[in-house]
């Protein structure tokens, strides 16, 4: 649905997006990840057709963007980062005007603005002007607008961006309910989304693409994966944690915290075996009190942390190029 | 089609949503009144026509058609809504037409608004309607050859006081081509074919052409074609923004 090839972008001698290559298949969904100025924004507005590449094409349902830009345009519903919308305009004539220009009329537009606007439950607030509405309105009807034809290809920059919990989980609900039926690309910086959401994760990172892949396959990339976390009384820490360390399969233990006179060992695994029933085991036959004992399937954020740079690192290199 | 209508709609209604169009109607009406009354002494004159009035068309229009379209792409550019216009299926010439026909549409209301004019000037005396006609045709041309330029500036900028200034500084040259005070100065040693082509190029030789009432197809041709021009620039301009 979405064919991405060698899409490069340079804003003069800065290169934001190079030779990113992806293709998106019906029924994915695609978390975009990076730090802030990886090329998220701009890879987006060049599927979306808003910016021209300096190199490459992008194709939505087998239309060019470049070439047969409203073609591509009518198969895509995209949300732009910060979700712009006419805020002199109240949400009704908002979704009218959106349903007009793309092509739908009379009672089958309004179906289709009232449709989005219950799906996104903006009913409440159909006439009131846009500039006037909170943030998380603002985003919805952002999300209306960009569901309202019902395209099958959906981009989304930072959706829930700045939306409280209930929020984000109502969105997060709504892209799950349309998730079979469409190619979603969603681009975030929150890592709990990707798992919450996507089928497939890309993390970018100075405009190119450095990891690819489902969630759990990122995960078994962090050193978190399938390490074990225990809690147990100050007084058995250092029994615990040399015996911890004895075993073949744990290359190390970790003090995490300690309070309460509770202390927390997080031991890695050697390999990427599992070693929580051996743990467990050893708890058992010797007889400490633990109060807490659990395996994580890894923490993304480790695996962002590894791959990525930050904004001020970059800058610090762009710095150190020039001079 | 269909989506100039569209777009029409959208920002004909965007003037109305806020004050700013009932700000902008008075401040032209009182504008246009004062300059005619008191300015131009219409009453002392003793003439039942409306030169005096549409004698001041160009220099008004000067300063309120950038006003009038200095929104029309700064605006989207500064809230971001630009973002949203092009990645809507609808090609950038429909979204340059549609804009530029409900602000021209907007300052046909305004003109229109000046009726009592027409009125009064009929109930004391009887003037020569058809060129009254032909003067506010030429009048309205002529604020759609100011706003077509003044719609292509507001595209290079998401400032739209530098839209404004921009536009009037352009908008003055346009008007000044064919005044006495730039044509003397090329009169006196230049061919006159040159004299002839900046005065060809003035709004002023054309709107007064019109006003006296004989609407020549060349002077139609000249204002519809710079607004052609001018929308050209415009697709062109925000097309460019997409590459940069």
């Amino acid at each position: 649905m979405i064919v991405i090839e060698k899409l490069t972008k340079n804003f003069g001698p800065i290169a934001a997006v190079s030779d990113i290559d992806l293709v998106v298949a019906k029924g994915e969904v695609l978390g975009f990840l990076g730090p802030n100025g990886a090329g998220k924004s701009t890879t987006m507005k060049m599927i979306a057709g808003y910016l021209t590449p300096s190199a490459g094409r992008v194709s939505i349902c087998g239309h060019d963007v470049e070439t047969d830009t409203i073609r591509a345009q009518s198969n895509l519903g995209y949300l732009p980062e910060g979700a712009p919308a006419y805020g002199d305009m109240t949400p009704r004539q908002f979704l009218a005007f959106i349903a007009e220009v793309r092509g739908f009329r009379g009672a089958d537009a309004k179906k289709r603005a009232a449709d989005a606007a219950a799906i996104t439950e903006l009913e409440s607030v159909l006439e009131q002007p846009i500039e006037t509405l909170s943030k998380g309105f603002k985003r919805r009807v952002g999300f209306a607008q960009a569901i309202l034809h019902d395209p099958p290809v959906l981009v989304m920059d930072e959706p829930t961006d700045g939306l409280d919990p209930n929020q984000k989980h109502s969105v997060r609900d709504l892209i799950h309910a349309m998730a079979a039926e469409k190619a979603i690309i969603i681009s975030t910086h929150l890592l709990e989304e990707v798992e919450a959401v996507c089928t497939r994760a890309v993390i970018i990172d100075r405009g190119r693409i450095v990891a690819d892949g489902t969630p759990a396959s990122l995960l078994a990339r962090s050193r978190h994966h399938n390490a074990v976390t225990l809690s147990l009384p100050v007084d058995q820490v250092a029994a615990a944690k040399a015996a911890l360390q004895a075993q073949p399969g744990i290359s190390s233990v970790e003090e995490v915290a300690r309070h309460d006179g509770i202390a927390t060992l997080t031991a890695y695994p050697r390999a990427t075996d599992l070693i929580i029933e051996n743990v467990s085991a050893l708890a058992a036959s010797q007889h400490w009190d633990v109060k807490e004992l659990y395996a994580e399937a890894g923490r993304l954020d480790d695996v962002f942390r590894a791959l990525t740079t930050s904004d001020a690192q970059r800058a610090r290199e762009r710095a150190g190029v020039v001079a | 089609m269909r989506q100039v209508l569209a777009i029409f709609k959208r920002e004909f209604a965007a003037y109305f949503a806020t004050p700013v169009a009932y700000v902008f109607i008075v401040i032209f009406l009182l504008a246009m009144g004062a300059f005619t009354f008191y300015v131009g002494h219409f009453y002392d004159n003793g003439v039942a026509n409306l030169s005096v009035f549409f004698g001041y068309h160009p220099w008004l229009y000067l300063f309120l058609v950038p006003a009038v379209g200095m929104r029309l792409w700064a605006e989207e550019r500064r809230l971001g809504t630009m973002e949203l216009l092009l990645t809507l299926p609808i090609p950038i010439w429909a979204s340059v037409l549609g804009k530029f026909l409900a602000a021209w549409a907007f300052t046909g209301v305004a003109l229109a608004l000046t009726f009592p004019i027409w009125i009064t000037v009929n109930y004391l005396g009887n003037p020569d309607n058809g060129a009254i006609a032909a003067s506010y045709i030429g009048s309205f041309l002529m604020a759609g050859g100011y706003l077509a330029i003044s719609a292509a500036i507001s595209a290079t900028t998401n400032n739209q006081v530098i839209a404004f200034v921009v536009s009037v500084l352009v908008c003055f040259l346009f008007t000044i081509s064919g005044a006495p005070l730039v044509l003397d100065f090329f009169q006196a040693w230049a061919p006159i074919v040159l004299v002839n082509t900046i005065s060809s190029f003035s709004f002023l030789t054309h709107f007064q052409a019109i006003s006296s009432g004989v609407i020549d197809l060349r002077d139609l041709i000249y204002f519809g074609s710079l607004i052609a021009l001018f929308l050209t620039v415009n697709v062109v301009l925000v097309d460019l923004k997409k590459t940069s």
